[in-house]
């Protein structure tokens, strides 16, 4: 057979986690990349890694991380794939530490842990406030060095159009738009990985980076792939409001002492530090005694838009809380918190270390993704041979990191991204390479017309955007767009608006043949390829819309009032499996639970019927047909979620 | 409160294209920053003149000063763009391409050179592989801190474009490699090949090129010690060439 090679869209942290493993099992691997991959979103990423190294003598261990991140998905997340990750955690924080990333260290020289949301145990491996960064570069280097063997060949400034297919419908190959020349060919590789982040774009101003509009997954399924998930868009706590981005104040901030507050008086407008202690509400830590200010981002954000919007107590009668640091000495901030102050500072003017910072919620995650598969072992845990791990509904055609679907359920507990991110690269790439290694026929023998087929067809899709000359600028048509997502497709959801949003959506679509290119020229043009993007924006806005309308219940980040089961405040969730329990030995004793217990577990167990399903989006006649399919959850059982 | 504001920007058609420069004036909105005002003239790509033109092209990626991609020539100072708050500058806005790269088009340039500098002074620890191998070595929290900081470069060219000895016309390293060279020779693993790292800062285009101008360290958005780093990595190099001699 002739000459193999896998190609990996995306040079964050799962596509370098994967080119570095597979490089090391001795694949040549094609990396291709909007930017150079060393400035990918993954540098974003502040707080840290999870991994249950138990360093600080908590008696943590990989299963209390597996399910504290089971529940903080709300149970959506298939578990072998969890636990499996949750279990070669600490592996991969040593790993990355022997690769050299910076982490931050205790007097006696072992790595540092700090707390992060959702658990109670020092859980979090952090480098600053950049850990993202830290890892990334760590990544980047081990890649650089396979350059320089020759493994992997690196094709940066150069985008990811679409999948070659042969006739069976197996992707032996990308089509690759060169971002300088304007060139679009095909590049032959036996399996392609997607490792192209998440869609934070489709809200236009996110805690994302700029290349985050999921246009890459989004052009896999108007190829067939399926979707999952789509409407579980996580919206972080905290983020600096700003007009190009809204950039994220990590939890980690939090995870060091930062405590949330707004004043108690509505509009009070004293400066904060004028404001006593006791006028203060501190809500988190009074709703949530347990967790307090560490309660999972679902959870905080969801108070902070009550607390503004029904309780109206923002600061200033805005949409804006409190996070407050001031309490710690400057030495103690700078050394373990510097990166994400220095942002607040040279972003607003105002010195954290002296006054709160104000923050609001803003979206920043999407647990959803490309819908990818795996084979689990008899054990719960992954077979890491399977060239079925992460390969999505296209044979060949494997996606990787925040694209993909599986992880985090409802909702991600902080620090879980980074350490998805490179699991799954590591994870998949010995089950990547046995699939390439069986292929029928290499890539390299394929006839020549499968791939000069896919390149006219997008050659011919690329003239057409240039030759449009209607009167939408497509930079203010997205701006349009993503304010109807953000109005309402975001913390609290509507069906009457999710309705009309669908419907503006098509709007949008039908405007959208209306743009005018408003740049032709052929050499370092962004605004063909922009352009493109939106109209996977367009499509992407309608899986996570429809899917919203559709799941008619609250689970993790996808609340509709309309549909909470209200748990009762004194209910404890191990009374939900006693109740499970007696029902599945056939009787359910039901004086042996007070009546509004009983009642609540029974609407709670029908709910989990009907719901605790996978959304699967499907292309088709121009939009996305909704199917549920069924989640893993058979080695921890769904109980309700209770976080006080 | 200013209704307006005005940005004269260096635009190039391509590579080889001469440049010209171009004005732009678009309402004033609070908080912005350059990068703000770029993605403004995007959805209306209207110059001063009323003539509509090409959006502005420019690079950027994570807009919070962590991936370095949007690095110009602002009011004549390298920054990034997206913590150039238009408040805070002089106006009208002058923007231009770094100087020390080739220029792609508009506001973006080529910095392989500096990637390929990191090539060279083999910026990575040599791994016997990613399988597990328990936990790296025990380290000072005083080494974390030297090397943290040193590891926040994020491949921006501030320094470089700073620095009166980097240019077209040579082939030095810059401060970021050679600070680069220095994180990694302090790395308890990655300092196995010291030896190496040092010979290539003998080279041509090594240390012996830095003229001592100061200017990196005042460019570094991160306040890299990149001075320090050279002083650091210029005594690596002389105890190579001492020994060098007593072995000869």
């Amino acid at each position: 057979m002739s000459k193999q090679r896998v190609i990996v869209i995306g040079g964050g942290l799962a596509g370098l986690a994967a080119t570095m493993k597979m490089a090391e099992l001795g694949m040549s691997v094609l990396v291709v990349s909007f930017l150079p991959v060393k400035r990918s979103h993954s540098v974003c990423a502040q707080g840290g890694i999870n991994g249950a190294v138990n360093i600080k003598g908590e008696g943590d261990s990989p299963d209390i991380h597996f399910y504290d991140t089971v529940k903080g998905g709300d149970f959506l997340a298939h578990q072998p794939l969890c636990k499996d990750m949750c279990h070669h955690a600490p592996y991969i924080i040593n790993l990355m530490d022997r690769l050299g990333v910076t982490f931050n260290r205790t007097p006696e020289g072992n790595l540092d842990f700090r707390r992060f949301g959702g658990t109670l145990y020092h859980r979090t491996a952090f480098a600053g406030a950049t850990t993202g960064q830290q890892l990334l570069y760590a990544l980047d280097e081990q890649v650089r060095h396979f350059e320089v063997q020759g493994l992997v060949e690196k094709m940066e400034w150069h985008e990811y159009l679409g999948a070659v297919l042969n006739d069976n419908g197996r992707c032996v190959g990308a089509v690759i738009h060169n971002l300088r020349s304007g060139e679009i060919k095909a590049e032959k590789g036996d399996a392609v990985i997607l490792a192209t982040g998440g869609p934070g774009l489709v809200y236009g101003r996110s805690t994302n980076s700029m290349v985050c509009t999921g246009t890459a997954v989004t052009s896999a399924y108007l190829q067939g792939a399926k979707y999952g998930n789509g409407e579980f868009i996580q919206i972080h706590p905290s983020a600096i409001p700003g007009r190009d981005k809204l950039r994220l104040m990590s939890e980690s901030a939090r995870g060091e002492g930062g405590r949330i507050w707004v004043p108690r008086k509505a509009g009070d407008p004293r400066k904060p530090k004028e404001i006593p202690e006791k006028e203060r509400f501190y809500f988190l830590e009074e709703r949530y005694p347990l967790f307090g200010n560490l309660v999972p981002r679902d959870v905080g954000a969801r108070e902070i838009y009550d607390i503004c919007v029904n309780d109206k107590l923002g600061v200033h009668g805005e949409m804006k809380v409190y996070l407050d640091l001031t309490h710690h000495t400057r030495e103690f901030l700078d050394q373990r918190l510097g990166g994400i102050l220095e942002i607040y500072e040279k972003f607003t003017g105002v010195d954290p270390r002296e006054e709160p910072m104000e923050i609001f919620p803003a979206v920043h995650y999407s647990m959803g993704g490309i819908w990818t598969d795996y084979t689990r072992t008899n054990e719960g845990l992954i077979d890491h041979q399977s060239p079925n791990n992460q390969m999505t509904s296209i044979t060949g055609l494997y996606a990787a990191g925040e694209a993909d679907y599986q992880f985090h359920g409802g909702n991600r507990l902080g620090a879980n991204s980074l350490l998805s991110c490179i699991y799954t690269g590591l994870m998949m790439s010995p089950g990547v390479l046995n699939y390439v290694k069986n292929v029928p026929e290499a890539a390299e023998d394929i006839p020549e017309t499968v791939f000069s087929a896919s390149v006219k067809k997008w050659h011919e899709s690329y003239e057409n955007i240039k030759g449009m000359n209607g009167k939408e600028n497509p930079y203010a048509l997205h701006r349009e767009m993503a304010e109807e997502m953000i109005s309402n497709v975001l913390i609290v959801r509507e069906n009457s608006k999710l309705k009309s949003t669908l419907d503006k959506i098509d709007e949008f679509e039908s405007r959208w043949q209306d743009i005018k290119c408003v740049d032709t020229n052929d050499w370092a043009n962004p605004v063909p390829s922009f352009i493109n993007q939106l109209w996977n924006m367009i499509q992407l806005s309608k899986i996570i819309t429809k899917g919203a309308l559709l799941r008619d219940e609250f689970r993790g980040s996808h609340y509709k009032p309309e549909f909470d089961l209200h748990q009762p405040d004194d209910f404890r969730p191990e009374t939900y499996l006693e109740f499970e329990k007696q029902k599945e030995s056939g009787t359910i004793k039901e004086d042996a639970f007070a009546p509004e217990h009983l009642a609540y577990m029974k609407r709670f167990s029908e709910n989990n019927i009907k719901w605790l399903k996978t959304t699967i989006a499907a292309y088709q006649d121009g939009g996305p047909e909704i199917s549920y399919e069924e989640v893993d959850t058979s080695l921890i059982a769904p109980r309700p979620r209770k976080y006080d | 409160m200013p209704e307006t504001v005005t940005f004269k920007i260096k635009r190039q058609d391509s590579e080889n294209s001469g440049s010209y420069w171009e004005t732009f004036t678009i309402p004033y909105v609070a908080n912005s920053n350059v990068i703000s005002c770029l993605m403004d003239i995007q959805a209306n790509p209207v110059n001063s003149k009323g003539e509509e033109v090409t959006p502005v092209v420019w690079e950027s990626n994570c807009l919070e000063e962590v991936c370095g991609a949007c690095t110009m020539l602002i009011n004549g100072k390298v920054h990034q763009s997206c913590s150039a708050l238009v408040d805070q500058l002089k106006k009208p806005i002058r923007l231009e391409p770094m100087s020390k790269f080739p220029v792609i088009r508009d506001l973006t340039v080529d910095r392989s050179r500096m990637f390929e500098a990191l090539k060279k002074v083999q910026a990575w620890v040599t791994a016997d592989g990613y399988h597990d191998l328990g936990p790296g070595d025990r380290l000072a929290q005083k080494h974390q801190e030297i090397a943290y900081t040193l590891s926040e470069c994020m491949t921006c060219g501030c320094c470089v474009e700073a620095c009166p000895q980097y240019s077209s016309g040579n082939n030095f390293l810059g401060a970021a490699a050679i600070s680069q060279s220095r994180l990694f020779n302090m790395h308890p693993t990655a300092k196995n090949i010291a030896d190496e790292r040092l010979d290539t800062l003998m080279q041509e285009g090594g240390i012996a090129d830095c003229g001592n101008a100061q200017n990196c360290v005042e460019a570094c958005p991160k306040s890299i010690p990149l001075t320090e780093s050279i002083a650091e990595m210029g005594r690596q190099v002389s105890g190579k060439l001492w020994r060098n001699i007593f072995r000869a």
